[in-house]
């Protein structure tokens, strides 16, 4: 399998090349103005809401390409957290957003775990392949169980409370809307800030020479899996804030379709990016909707051919032009300054 | 027989192979190999290829398990254990071919090797930011490289990928390192060179080397001891004036070039 995750940066994390303030400065306009969506594009607030719950999920995927692996399946966790919750609200219909939150991390985490105890055994495409089976085995119980599941239909997520108060409909897209920025912010920094740090270097290594990482007095498996956790942890956040935005999960919530759609933004938006998983995801969506509405059925075939130049032309994603452009930008404005001086 | 029963000897020896018996297919690689490695001293391991020279070294790492035999590491019995569990008991690795983490620094390896010793665990610390940053620092300095610090390991030439692929091992503080042909790949220009920085980083940090090595120049320079492997067995042992001098070794070993 050719390695898409060659063009990530490990070491861009730990030292930021280029302009660091530049994309901090541009990132943060960005989350200011999707804050601002609700106000100055009321009817793109849903269709956002959905592309920053992909794009949690999606940096799950991205936190496994920096190790150099490709999952297949990792909607498995993007949908027990949605049942987890849905569950929850079925059982407990007075419980609070957080709790549906909390709910649908447990779901994946111990998930994440009981996958993730099998699947670090295997490298390469027998651990894409592997992920993908366990999503369609959790597909066809919930296809197969329908008196608990609800089957193809699935089960209605109802509101939760909010910190104990009850919102309308309005105000609770509102809150939800709000509580995937933040998310996006605290999750995305995270993960940022533990690709630098020394176990998430030491997980990136995975990539590069497992038999140095057993000599340092490592498990290979037991460093994949801390990943493997964290990115079933961010694919749960990304199910639970979908099917709360929804209001209804459904087995699609794990079909492979699903999964192999959060790999196509990953690389979209450059592999191994975490503003790439984001900008991906949004880019995504927007295409996706519009495309489906202009170009019928057409749509995924424009998507794939995107897809095909992006490998072909741009193999670091719409992060890797940005940074391209950052870096020529900068070159040609300290080159100005040369001459000025 | 236990470590603790041995005629004259309080401490056990640092590292010790009792019988070890490996094949690969009709080749045994370890015929019966006993010895012992005694702490403080700089082992060179020559012999024909195909000896079993590596496989001694992997076997004492525990990347091979061997049919029979056992390995003790100051008695204690370290035959079922894998590689990780016997780093961390102080036996470190250096390899023929480098073993490094090819897309960071020379410099980053090094700190993920500190990181590994230390269990550094905080998902919220730079990997730079590391107390043991200057330690590395200088290790890097034993080696000479720190000119190299920043730079990618893909952009290494091959001797200076041998000398951080050591002080990668020498980073885990280990009491006993395994190196198999440390000089290897390096322009016979420099290979003294780079086996004195070697010796005199070993010396520094106080471990005990065990080395693979085929250029006799440097056994007879750099090791303070030599075993002759033959066949997959110790066929002598000695100071290197005694072995280099020894007909069979002229013979097997040295051949004409030297003679």
């Amino acid at each position: 399998m050719s390695d898409i995750s060659q063009h990530s940066t490990s070491r861009g994390a730990v030292k930021s090349g280029g302009m660091p303030s530049l994309r901090a400065l541009l990132t943060l306009l960005a989350v200011l103005l999707l804050a601002a969506v609700p106000f100055i594009a009321p009817s793109m607030q849903l269709l956002i809401n959905l592309a920053l719950a992909k794009g949690i999920a999606v940096l799950g995927v991205t936190v496994l390409l920096r190790a150099g692996q490709v999952s297949f399946g990792h909607a498995l966790f993007f949908g027990i957290s949605a049942y987890a919750g849905a569950f929850l609200m079925a059982s407990l219909p007075a419980a609070d957003l957080i709790l549906v939150l909390i709910a649908g991390v447990i779901g994946a985490t111990l998930s994440g775990l009981l996958v993730g105890l099998f699947v670090v055994r295997y490298r390469g495409i027998f651990f894409g392949m592997l992920n993908l089976a366990f999503s369609m085995i959790f597909w066809s119980i919930l296809e197969k169980f329908y008196h608990v599941t609800g089957g193809a239909d699935g089960i209605r997520l109802p509101r939760p409370t909010v910190l104990g108060m009850a919102l309308e409909r309005a105000g609770f897209e509102a809150v939800i809307f709000y509580l995937s920025i933040a998310l996006m912010v605290v999750l995305g920094w995270f993960t940022l800030r533990w690709f630098a740090s020394p176990v998430g270097q030491v997980f990136q290594t995975i990539k590069t020479n497992e038999t140095r990482l057993e000599y340092l007095g490592l498990s290979p498996k037991r460093v994949l899996l801390s990943g493997y956790l964290l990115s079933a942890i961010l694919c749960g956040v990304g199910g639970s804030l979908m099917a709360m935005t929804q209001g209804v999960v459904t087995p699609e919530y794990v079909w492979w379709v699903r999964s192999a759609e959060m790999v196509f933004i990953a690389v979209l938006g450059g592999a191994g990016s975490v503003r790439g998983a984001f900008i991906g995801a949004l880019i995504y969506e927007i295409v996706r909707v519009y495309a489906s509405a202009y170009a019928g059925d057409i749509w995924q075939m424009l998507l794939g051919a995107f897809l095909l130049v992006i490998i072909l032309f741009a193999p670091g994603g719409i992060m890797g032009i940005a940074d391209g452009l950052m870096h020529r930008g900068g070159k040609s404005l300290t080159s100005t300054r040369e001459n000025a001086e | 027989m236990n470590a603790m029963n041995m005629p004259n000897a309080a401490k056990p020896p640092l590292l010790e192979t009792r019988e070890l018996m490996i094949k690969f297919g009709g080749v045994t690689a370890a015929n019966n190999v006993s010895m012992q490695i005694e702490a403080g001293r700089n082992l060179a391991i020559i012999g024909p290829n195909g000896a079993g020279k590596t496989t001694f070294l992997n076997i004492c790492t525990g990347w091979l398990k061997p049919r029979s035999g056992k390995v003790f590491l100051e008695g204690e019995d370290i035959t079922p254990l894998p590689p990780r569990k016997i780093v961390r008991r102080g036996v470190a690795r250096a390899f023929q071919i480098p073993q490094l983490f090819t897309e960071h620094t020379a410099l980053e390896n090094l700190l993920i090797s500190a990181s590994a010793r230390e269990g550094l665990r905080n998902p919220l610390q730079n990997l730079h930011n590391i107390r043991q940053r200057d330690e590395m620092m200088h290790l890097l300095d034993l080696v000479h490289c720190t000119d190299v610090a920043d730079r990618v390991v893909v952009e290494l030439s091959e001797g200076q990928r041998k000398l951080i692929d050591i002080a990668v091992a020498l980073a885990l503080k280990p009491r006993l390192l395994l190196m198999d042909e440390p000089t290897s790949g390096v322009a016979s220009s420099q290979k003294h060179e780079v086996m004195e920085i070697l010796v005199g980083a070993l010396a520094e940090a106080g471990v005990t080397s065990v080395f693979v090595e085929h250029d006799m120049g440097i056994v007879a320079r750099h090791a303070d001891e030599v075993a002759v492997w033959n066949a997959g067995n110790v066929q002598l042992r000695g100071t290197p004036e005694e072995i280099l001098e020894h007909p069979d070794v002229i013979r097997d070993v040295i051949g004409e070039e030297v003679a």
